[in-house]
């Protein structure tokens, strides 16, 4: 069955959705949008690295990606403007990539595949990588749930029951790390951002409690794997973008959907009243 | 004693925060903290719960003390769905009596399926309190929990603190800005302002030149408001 790159790109882009989106819910509810997306361009530098001197490309994404984030996470609370320091530090490392991919001759060529990803090429030594992040990132927001949720609500209020949210907040960010080691293979530097926001964007307006949200966005991750590689395969187009463009379409509907369910429920409230 | 804090000091870099401030808690004690912004309130209440590095001196928390936080505020993004009740099962060594007291204070069961997004400040007030009193705590720690409630609200909320204390027992720690009505409920009223200025019962505080420094003219008005009753009703009678 593995011998089918239908099927292995599928597993891939499956394994991928549901390690982004319960961590994608912490990225959202902790506005670290643009953390992810900086770590994630970091990553392009640990994969020109890795080509350079050719070992594990998920070795040197999660190696570029742990170490800026843990740089950024001690600039913290240090430097009052953050959120430059993320761009500047997010964009040195892309433009550094680039250009230490252009003395390597012959992969110039295969750039876009880091940059987009390359679903359809994934081996089952890719697929195998996969499928150990998904699992230790499952383990680890799993395990961490509870204390993550109260260091987002409150800092000080986590820390009063004997929590550190220093530490809880780097797990976070290995977890992230790992993430877009994964993610490269399937969607690229460019887009793995988006399968940790969109399907937990699309899930907040349907759900009451974070689980239901973690719960709907891994289900919206996984349908935008499964619908986008379909759609590429039909169109013959790009996969990484198709599956982002899937999961564009399906927060559309949901935001539109619960436009409908407020005006409704509005409705109900206005006939009991009078 | 719960907590026995002495000569602690804190410093952001160079910035001292906190001079030689020694306090102690015991227990059943109301005891409070009042100052001006930047005075350091925040930042003692950071040190006793060990959030902050401290530079010299010693805080010294009794052991196995459970503490119930009640913050100033969530910052609850609107893109996390959590209703109050799953958020009362947030807490640590919960147990079923804490619940019972939990639900007390928020009055209505109806606030236990609402969105903590959507609640006024009254009401998140009332859930913060709530949650505090989950464990059970031996002494609650309020940190201006009265921001942005009126005055008959925020009266209302102190009578409650007093009705928690009479009942489990629990000794009270709480930053506040709201003189004249916490004054009334304090054992103990702590004069901050990077050192303790002056300390004492809530009379002799307000009575003391370093007290009527700190906060001005203001005081006397305050305290009038302090000394009178306001369990009366005027209502038709045409003041």
């Amino acid at each position: 069955m593995l011998d089918d790159f239908i099927v292995r790109a599928a597993l891939a882009g499956i394994g991928v959705a549901l390690a982004a989106a319960p961590l994608g819910c912490f990225v959202v509810w902790r506005r670290m949008a643009y953390f992810g997306e900086s770590t994630a361009h970091a990553a392009l530098l640990g994969v020109s690295l890795s080509l350079m001197f050719e070992f594990s490309i998920f070795l040197g994404a999660i190696f570029v990606s742990l170490l800026m984030a843990s740089l950024v996470t001690l600039a913290q609370g240090r430097s009052l403007f953050l959120d430059t320091l993320l761009g500047v530090a997010g964009h040195m490392s892309l433009a550094t990539g680039l250009v230490v991919v252009s003395f390597i001759s012959g992969v110039r060529i295969e750039l876009m595949a880091y940059l987009i990803g390359d679903i359809l090429s994934v081996s089952k030594t890719d697929l195998l990588l996969i499928w150990i992040g998904l699992v230790i990132v499952l383990v680890l927001i799993f395990w961490r749930w509870s204390a993550l949720l109260l260091c987002t609500l409150n800092e000080d209020l986590a820390t009063s029951s004997g929590l550190n949210p220093r530490r809880e907040s780097y797990a976070l960010t290995v977890g992230l790390a790992i993430v877009v080691a994964v993610g490269i293979k399937v969607v690229g530097v460019l887009l793995i951002i988006s399968m940790l926001i969109i399907p937990a964007a699309s899930a907040r307006s349907l759900v009451s409690t974070p689980e239901k949200m973690a719960a709907l966005a891994s289900l919206i991750g996984m349908l935008s794997a499964i619908l986008g590689l379909n759609a590429s395969y039909v169109f013959d187009t790009p996969t990484g973008p198709s599956i982002v463009c899937v999961a564009s379409l399906i927060f559309i509907i949901t935001l539109i959907l619960s436009f409908f369910v407020e005006q409704f429920s509005a409705v109900i409230k206005n006939k009991k009243e009078s | 004693m719960l907590i026995k804090i002495q000569n602690l000091n804190v410093a952001y870099g160079r910035k001292k925060v906190l001079e030689n401030v020694t306090l102690t808690l015991s227990k059943n004690e109301i005891v409070t903290i009042v100052g001006p912004n930047g005075s350091g309130k925040t930042t003692l209440f950071k040190a006793i719960i060990g959030s902050i590095p401290i530079k010299s001196g010693s805080v010294v928390i009794k052991q196995n003390l459970k503490i119930g936080y009640v913050p100033q505020v969530l910052n609850i993004d609107r893109s996390l769905p959590l209703t109050v009740e799953r958020f009362l099962e947030l807490a640590k060594n919960k147990n079923d009596q804490g619940f019972l007291r939990a639900q007390q204070i928020l009055e209505s069961d109806d606030l236990l399926s609402s969105q903590i997004s959507n609640l006024s400040a009254g009401q998140l007030q009332r859930v913060l309190l709530g949650y505090a009193l989950m464990n059970e705590p031996d002494v609650l720690m309020l940190d201006e929990a009265t921001r942005g409630l009126d005055q008959p609200g925020s009266a209302a909320f102190y009578k409650k603190i007093e009705e928690i204390r009479e009942s489990t027992g629990c000794a009270i720690l709480m930053i506040s800005h709201d003189l004249h009505v916490v004054m009334s409920a304090s054992n103990r009223v702590i004069c901050l302002n990077g050192h303790i200025c002056c300390q004492g019962e809530p009379k002799s505080v307000a009575a003391s030149p370093e007290y009527t420094s700190m906060f001005g003219s203001k005081v006397e008005g305050t305290f009038a408001l302090y000394q009178h009753d306001h369990n009366h009703s005027h209502e038709g009678k045409g003041i």
